[in-house]
């Protein structure tokens, strides 16, 4: 009846961590090898040869002893610093946007709610065509200016979203505390408000400033020199589609994969113990 | 209501309600609320649910804002401008705590001193370790807000308030979040700190706690105030029907 024995003794740290590890990697290695086989199969097919023995001249070569960056490389540099100050202006942008929808004046939160409708619900392309085409020789503005307002515009209008939505999260009593406490209301958003809501809001910012990155490479079209554009020249000289590609795909996983894992440090560094 | 209307303002009548109504759009949550309090008091208000009475608190801090009539607090008359000047000196204390959570508790009490008080931080901490060993809490100076339980929680609430040293502290359901057996722990600590002098406003279900610090108790209901006396007379001998109503709901388990 009641005779159950309970295991007394925890798994042991082999099988708990060693088996599943294992079994995880064995089918990573299985579908990679199969997907490998699978596009030899089909290049074979095409008469294509592999010819990635040419890739690394396009990434760097050095000369008299000294390394230098090559093509892919400087696109990626191009690509970096696009991306950099565009985030600052994304986060600027949304963050005044989402003050502007959440004040108390109608105009404030007219025009934002029509921004953000209005970037969220055209194609990035097309805003970047008006933008290089009928805005920008009317402004005068240089191509790299109008790459980042392009992305910052664009981008903006999804940040806005989230910042919005991480100060709704607050809960309302942390702003009726600060009032309490006769703290002014610079201060309580500096002390209090902001620096919970950044803690809320790192995941979804992340994913906006990985989707700025890739969305960067949208800016080729304009002729920009970034890591796209710089592969579609490759492309061009050489006839190596697949290698090119493949390899500016994994520059660019690269970089996100970083930015993320970068983010994940931070917010492990912002947790506050609890017990 | 004659008497309150031909009252002038005492210099010792630190609050005072006259007049005063507010609407929630069609709900008319305060009616026509006359009340003065003088300095140095501590008013306990009682009621059921939805009767008004923490509306009525958060008009002193300006938390809420009223419709009609005139409400005064520490001299000023509460009308916009005027509030930013008594939010320093009226403090609350909140049901559901509100301490800061990304921050110490010794940083959630050093934090107004030093912003708004302008105190230096040696001078900030010295009066912040005071009050936490005020409130029997010194040892969790370094704690985050989470690792503490909810009295602990809510006893460093109440020395956060006291760090801004407020002529009024207001109490809005300070022990109804709590588990039962950290109640005392809370309401032992508002009893020795209302022998300071300070005023006292504070909206409970804690009779017996009442009955043992107020100097006089308010029964509000629906939106009204039905009876004003000091604890022991609208205790034991009410004299509205629905104070009496009241009471027997809460006191006959």
């Amino acid at each position: 009846m009641l005779n159950k024995t309970f295991s007394t003794a925890a798994p042991s740290v082999g099988s708990r961590i060693l088996k599943p590890v294992l079994s995880g990697l064995l089918q990573i290695a299985v579908v990679t090898l199969g997907l490998i086989w699978l596009l030899n199969a089909g290049a074979e097919a095409m008469n294509y040869r592999w010819q990635w023995y040419r890739i690394p001249q396009y990434l760097w070569f050095i000369e008299d002893g000294e390394w230098f960056p090559a093509e892919l490389l400087e696109g990626l540099f191009v690509t970096l610093k696009i991306s950099a100050v565009s985030l600052i202006f994304t986060l600027l942008i949304g963050l005044v946007t989402a003050l502007l929808r959440l004040s108390d004046s109608i105009v404030g939160r007219g025009l934002a709610r029509g921004y953000i409708e209005l970037i969220r619900n055209t194609p990035l392309l097309v805003q970047i065509y008006l933008l290089y085409f009928v805005f920008g020789p009317v402004l005068g503005l240089e191509r790299f200016t109008t790459a980042v307002l392009a992305l910052s515009l664009f981008q903006g209008a999804y940040t806005a979203e989230i910042f919005r939505a991480g100060l709704n999260n607050i809960p309302k009593g942390q702003f009726e505390a600060c009032s309490s406490l006769g703290l002014s209301e610079i201060d309580g958003y500096r002390f209090v408000i902001l620096p919970q809501m950044i803690r809320r809001i790192l995941p979804p910012l992340t994913n906006e400033t990985v989707s700025l990155v890739k969305n960067s490479s949208i800016v080729s079209i304009m002729a920009i020199f970034d890591l796209t554009t710089e592969g579609r020249n490759i492309v061009a000289d050489t006839a190596m589609p697949f290698e090119v590609w493949f390899t500016v795909a994994g520059i660019y996983l690269c970089v996100t994969l970083m930015l993320s894992g970068f983010a994940a440090w931070l917010e492990h560094k912002m947790n506050v113990p609890t017990q | 209501m004659l008497a309150e209307e031909s009252e002038t303002l005492r210099d010792d009548h630190i609050i005072s309600f006259l007049h005063v109504d507010k609407w929630y759009g069609d709900f008319h949550a305060l009616k026509d609320i006359c009340l003065t309090i003088n300095r140095g008091e501590r008013l306990v208000i009682c009621g059921p649910s939805g009767s008004g009475k923490s509306t009525l608190i958060r008009c002193i801090n300006g938390l809420e804002k009223y419709n009609s009539g005139q409400l005064n607090v520490v001299g000023q008359s509460l009308d916009g401008k005027h509030l930013k000047a008594i939010r320093g000196k009226v403090g609350m204390v909140f049901q559901h705590f509100n301490l800061f959570p990304h921050m110490t508790v010794l940083e959630n009490l050093m934090l107004a001193p030093r912003r708004t008080l302008k105190m230096s931080k040696i001078e900030a901490e010295k009066l912040a370790r005071n009050y936490l060993e005020r409130v029997h809490i010194g040892h969790q100076a370094d704690k985050y807000p989470a690792q503490l339980s909810g009295g602990q929680q809510q006893r460093v609430a109440i020395a956060r308030s006291l760090c801004m040293k407020p002529d009024i502290l207001l109490f809005d359901e300070p022990t109804s979040a709590l588990d039962p057996e950290m109640i005392r722990e809370v309401l032992d600590v508002m009893k020795e700190l209302v022998n300071e002098g300070i005023t006292m406003v504070c909206v409970t279900h804690e009779m017996g706690f009442a009955r043992q610090v107020a100097d006089r108790v308010v029964f509000m209901d629906e939106g009204e105030i039905v009876e004003i006396a000091p604890p022991a007379t609208l205790f034991d001998s009410p004299k509205q029907q629905r104070t009496k109503q009241f009471l027997e709901q809460i006191l006959s388990y």
